[in-house]
């Protein structure tokens, strides 16, 4: 009963029956349809500033278009908007079928939800594109919104922890451990970096709380635990259901799988002063920084080696599925990025690196490739689920997809390497009278040809993400596309997983 | 000594408390009583799901 979820494909009304639980799944379908719309918009977006920074001309002289409005709602759109649909959707799934259970407070609290958060994200790009921001990244959005956000973020806790709480499985499974850390963390960050004093009652802007070194160590607090549990933690939650799903084989050591929340757990939180090396924040706060993350070494490659091991016995998969395929690089690109992470963040590799491309070369390494590459497995997994079809529209196509993105993370984060690491050498490079060789107008210039690639790898990868868009539609249509099958096509061949 | 004094110097040891509080989570992940358990749990999400009817 394990084998060939995805395309058994029996079509009974909107939801399921297992062992008199009925699955809510309409709510799960619309957080998917608007990942897929955010995730186009927001790749769209990222390529436009990319164009900017190559061609300044494409600022269009307007304030509404200039790169430091669209920045943000570029970094929004793919890690709220699109990640943050996709945490929603998998999320969502995974708990009632983890848990034998329907989600907790029925499908339209679920619903309210879904609309409100995407309402959220509406006004958040629009305030950002008219001028409204807190100044702090990845924390945008000023103080109406973030209370709006905090109701809605409360009661995603309540659905989520809810079903977990009333669930039949008698144990939780590993999955559900990480989107709780994820939910928790990411309400207690909001939550410390949004302590804002609003000039006035009915205006937008507001004053930080905190000022200083202070306010700059809980911005980073913020920012980095945002990528260690909205954008890690959260996206191994999918990870841990969705790789042993697809490859229908239990996940390689669920032991390892304790170990590495836990240590994850542990060791990120601490990881934040390494983004203000050599600043005003004292010198220990920073070392202290750099030591965690290094340490942050050991529970993601242990993540990594029980993801990437889940497939052992069964690597011909890799070869015939390109859904597993898509998993599976994800984690390997985890691995990389998380193997790159600490090494940044050691004091004198970050001396060169900060403030470089260098560093919008790792974020992407990890956002493409992890985080997105992840969701896109997810997504070919959900939408023959929850559409009820037999199979995807193709499977070429999402090796297709699979192989434009590949090239294009490849084309964006070599091009970041040659820039930031070139960039850093001329900010630090002397003349033999001890005066800087560079003015910074030289650097600037010396990274065109690389912001081009950079541009030409982001196009790409929109690229591929249209071929997505092209098949899941053809997928939820019911239609099946004429074409060679995979050698031992995944959704003919029934693998026993226990 | 006041309680306040005892709170500060026991948080100055927070180190050994997390790492006391680790070591127990890695005993009981890895002790051999717990391997059934895991195993039944590593199994939860290929378990039928309600999609086969």
């Amino acid at each position: 009963m394990t084998s060939a979820t995805l395309t058994s494909g029996a079509a009974l009304g909107s939801q399921r029956v297992s062992d008199d639980v009925r699955y809510y799944e309409d709510v799960i379908r619309l957080f998917v349809i608007a990942a897929v719309f955010w995730g186009v918009i927001g790749f769209t977006a990222g390529v436009f500033i990319a164009l900017q920074l190559a061609f300044p001309a494409l600022n269009l002289g307007l304030e509404w278009t200039s790169f430091g409005r669209l920045r943000p709602v570029h970094t929004s759109a793919v890690i709220f908007a699109f990640g943050g649909n996709v945490l929603f959707a998998t999320s969502l799934y995974s708990v009632q079928r983890t848990c034998r259970q329907h989600l907790f407070g029925g499908e339209g609290l679920a619903k309210f939800i879904f609309w409100n958060y995407n309402i959220f994200i509406v006004l958040a790009a629009l305030s950002y594109v008219l001028g409204f921001s807190q100044g702090k990244e990845y924390a945008e959005p000023e103080w109406i919104l973030d209370l709006y956000l905090t109701v809605i973020w409360v009661l995603y806790a309540v659905v989520f922890i809810g079903t977990v709480m009333t669930r039949k499985e008698s144990h939780i499974y590993v999955a559900n451990w990480f989107f709780m850390a994820f939910i928790l963390t990411v309400a207690i960050l909001h939550l410390g970096n949004n302590v804002n004093l609003p000039v006035s009652l009915f205006g937008m802007k507001s004053y930080t709380w905190v000022t200083g070194v202070q306010s700059a160590m809980v911005q980073w607090w913020y920012g980095h635990n945002a990528v260690g549990f909205f954008l890690t933690a959260g996206f191994l939650g999918i990870m841990y259901y969705f790789v042993p799903k697809r490859a229908e084989r239990p996940v390689y050591s669920y032991r390892l799988s304790i170990v590495h929340f836990w240590t994850l757990i542990f060791l990120y939180i601490w990881a934040g002063p390494h983004h203000l090396h050599y600043t005003a924040l004292p010198d220990w706060a920073q070392t202290l920084g750099m030591t965690f993350s290094v340490m942050l070494w050991m529970p993601s490659w242990g993540g990594m080696i029980n993801g990437i091991m889940t497939l052992s016995g069964a690597w011909d998969k890799l070869r015939t599925d390109p859904v597993l395929r898509f998993l599976v690089t994800s984690v390997a690109f985890y691995g990389m990025s998380t193997f790159e992470g600490p090494l940044m963040s050691v004091k004198p590799v970050n001396a060169l690196s900060h403030y470089t491309d260098w560093t919008v070369g790792h974020v992407h390494s990890g956002a493409l490739g992890w985080v997105a590459f992840v969701s896109f497995g997810a997504i070919y997994y959900l939408v023959p689920v929850l559409w009820k079809r037999a199979q995807l529209y193709s499977l070429r196509l999402v090796s297709y997809h699979f192989w434009t993105a590949t090239i294009g993370i490849v084309l964006y984060i070599t091009a970041m390497w040659v820039s930031g690491i070139m960039q850093g050498l001329m900010w630090r490079a002397y003349d033999n009278l001890g005066f800087l060789q560079y003015s910074f107008v030289e650097t600037v210039a010396a990274m065109h040809p690389f912001y081009v690639i950079r541009a030409l790898g982001g196009l790409l990868f929109v690229a591929g993400s249209l071929i997505m868009v092209y098949n899941l539609w053809r997928t939820a249509r019911g239609d099946i596309r004429s074409e060679t099958p995979y050698a031992t096509a995944p959704h003919k061949t029934a693998v026993g997983a226990a | 000594m006041d309680l306040d004094s005892i709170a500060a110097m026991l948080r100055s040891f927070w180190t050994v408390w997390l790492m006391m509080l680790f070591t127990g989570i890695l005993v009981y992940a890895m002790w051999p009583g717990n391997r059934g358990k895991f195993e039944r749990a590593a199994q939860i999400p290929l378990k039928d799901d309600g999609q086969e009817f």
